[in-house]
């Protein structure tokens, strides 16, 4: 030990949550593969989709893509909010929860430290898929701006889900089971939803449930902010879907969180 | 005396088991105090309601003054925790690990750094400051697991099993870092289910068995009390061995043996007083000792007298804490 001692002075909830989405950028930076799984997989679902269904959809890629790919942004990055889940469920299967427990800081600073790197992470693959379809041909009409904006409201949307799945890891005993259990949502939200055809197509029953979907409104949203005409409605449909999820499933996260295991 | 830590009638259960079953401590601040058990005895659930990570179901816990469960927040501020998996994260470098730990308890960045490189030459970690954790053997893992519970000086630290699963090098280097902490004058709390790691680093111990303390004291305390000290002693010629055990029999009673060498013999001892008799009696027959010691049983003895089974008793039912 050294002659050196050390009293804490408190830390505030910013600094707390702030030190530990540093530690998420370190593990970036340490393990760049673990970046593998969150650019790979929406890059390969936009060059599947784009291909795959172009011709029989929408006569051929080219023209498909300008209809996906603001959707094909939301399935990609609605499918890698798990990702939040699997990292918290790691941690705290290895027993580094308990340290950060123990520790006189803002409780759910760990958790919010996370998701502020999970955000870094969604927004380095919401890049990967934007240049992706930029280069297959795709050309957003209402310009850079509004690929930000629909960027911004699916991370907004992206950021609610992943409380869900920081519940879900709370529950779960290992990080495999988070994946899998997280298939059961993730496929029905993703597919039942205009992503990839119009509803105009589906069985009455069907329509009316993708209606509902948050995903249908957030992929509306998106296609009219990235080429034009974007409905305030489905904006807010997005927005208030976000705030019921996190009123929902941060508490409920949080109670879990400060449970014991 | 300064009470580190008091508990009455602490009681924290799982589902229909009770891992900490009305379990009372009383433990003066500045000791090495060791919680002896084997798994599942109910140790991990006692430190984890300590460190506040675990509410207690009844009972009461102060730890340094605070109630754990009315003011975990003051209880964290002064304790630190080292828990039974190295929880350092496997991703980040010896360096960022203490760093981050030195950044969220509100060190400035540059304080920060050189706490943990301070850190790291003292655990001599030095060397590896620079790598993934995950390169790290069980030891220094260890090590660095309870330097990160270092970063800032804690009143209280609890090492929850500290040594188990390192080898013995690695083990002697942990005790001399738990000798160092206790000497610097933090309180310890450690659990150990290995019996010489309680007699060589704990000032005092609480048995625990089955969510209770079933003996408390220094090592040499709970020895005593199972009783049967042994003098064990060696004769200067082979040919009157024989004849020394009849002596010992006539002065110390009928329970001689011979000793682990032909030439040696082991005498349970019911009075110590005694002891000066037989050996004055053995130099009056002109038996020449060659030496002899007083021994004590071992703590692995001490745990069966105490529970009746073995400190290495694993049962299913008492695996989960």
């Amino acid at each position: 030990m050294s002659s050196t001692t050390i009293t804490p002075a408190p830390t505030t909830a910013l600094s707390a949550s702030v030190t530990l989405g540093w530690r998420a950028l370190l593990k970036i930076k340490h393990v760049p593969f673990q970046l593998f799984d969150v650019t790979v997989f929406p890059l390969m679902m936009t060059l599947m989709f784009t291909y795959l269904f172009g011709g029989a959809l929408a006569g051929s890629p080219r023209e498909y893509i300008q209809f996906l790919l603001p959707g094909i942004l939301v399935q990609a990055i609605v499918f890698i909010t798990v990702y939040t889940g699997v990292g918290l469920n790691t941690d705290i299967s290895k027993g580094l929860f308990d340290r950060f427990r123990s520790l006189p800081i803002w409780q759910p600073a760990p958790i919010v430290g996370a998701l502020l790197g999970d955000v870094l992470r969604y927004s380095i693959a919401a890049l990967m898929v934007i240049s992706l379809g930029l280069i297959l041909g795709f050309r957003p009409e209402a310009g850079p701006i509004g690929v930000v904006l629909a960027v911004a409201l699916v991370l907004v949307f992206a950021f609610s889900l992943s409380w869900i799945w920081i519940v879900v890891s709370m529950i779960v005993k290992t990080p495999e089971s988070v994946m899998t259990s997280s298939f059961l949502l993730l496929f029905p939200l993703t597919f039942a939803s205009n992503i990839f055809v119009d509803p105009a197509t589906m069985p009455g029953w069907l329509r009316t449930a993708v209606g509902y979907n948050p995903v249908t409104h957030l992929t509306d949203a998106s296609r009219g902010l990235m080429h034009g005409g974007a409905q305030l409605a489905d904006v807010v449909w997005v927005v208030a879907a976000s705030a019921v999820i996190v009123a929902i499933f941060a508490p409920l996260a949080m109670h879990m969180y400060r449970k014991e295991r | 005396m300064t009470l580190a830590i008091e508990t009455a009638a602490l009681v924290k259960g799982f589902g229909e088991t009770r891992a900490v079953n009305g379990i009372d401590l009383r433990i003066a601040a500045g000791c090495v105090y060791g919680l002896l058990g084997p798994n599942g005895a109910g140790k991990t659930t006692t430190i984890r309601v300590l460190a506040t990570l675990l509410r207690p179901d009844s009972g009461t816990a102060h730890v340094l003054g605070h109630d754990v469960a009315r003011e975990p927040v003051e209880v964290r501020r002064k304790v630190s925790l080292t828990g039974q998996y190295a929880s350092v994260d496997e991703d980040l470098t010896g360096t960022e690990n203490l760093v981050l730990v030195a950044r969220l308890i509100g060190m400035t960045w540059s304080a920060a750094r050189v706490r943990a490189l301070e850190l790291l030459a003292t655990f001599e970690l030095a060397d590896a400051a620079g790598r993934q954790v995950r390169t790290y053997s069980g030891g220094m893992r260890r090590r660095l697991d309870i330097a990160a519970s270092l970063v800032r000086t804690p009143e209280l630290l609890f090492l929850d099993e500290p040594t188990s699963g390192l080898d013995p090098r690695s083990r002697n280097q942990v005790w001399d870092m738990v000798r160092k902490i206790a000497a610097e004058g933090t309180t310890v709390l450690l659990t150990t289910q290995y019996l010489d790691e309680a007699d060589r680093l704990a000032d005092r111990l609480a048995v625990i068995d089955h969510g209770r303390v079933i003996a408390e004291g220094t090592s040499r305390e709970l020895k005593t009390s199972v009783g049967g000290r042994t003098l064990n002693l060696r004769v200067t010629s082979i040919e009157r061995v024989a004849e020394a055990e009849g002596v010992l029999r006539r002065v110390l009673g009928p329970d001689v043996r011979n000793g682990t060498e032909p030439q040696t013999l082991a005498a349970v001892v019911a009075d110590e007083s005694a002891v000066a008799d037989a050996l004055t009696a053995l130099t009056g027959a002109g038996i020449g000792i060659a030496e002899f010691s007083m021994g004590q049983p071992s703590l692995d003895e001490v745990f069966f007298a105490l529970t009746g089974h073995p400190a290495e008793e694993r049962t299913a039912e008492e695996a989960y804490a």
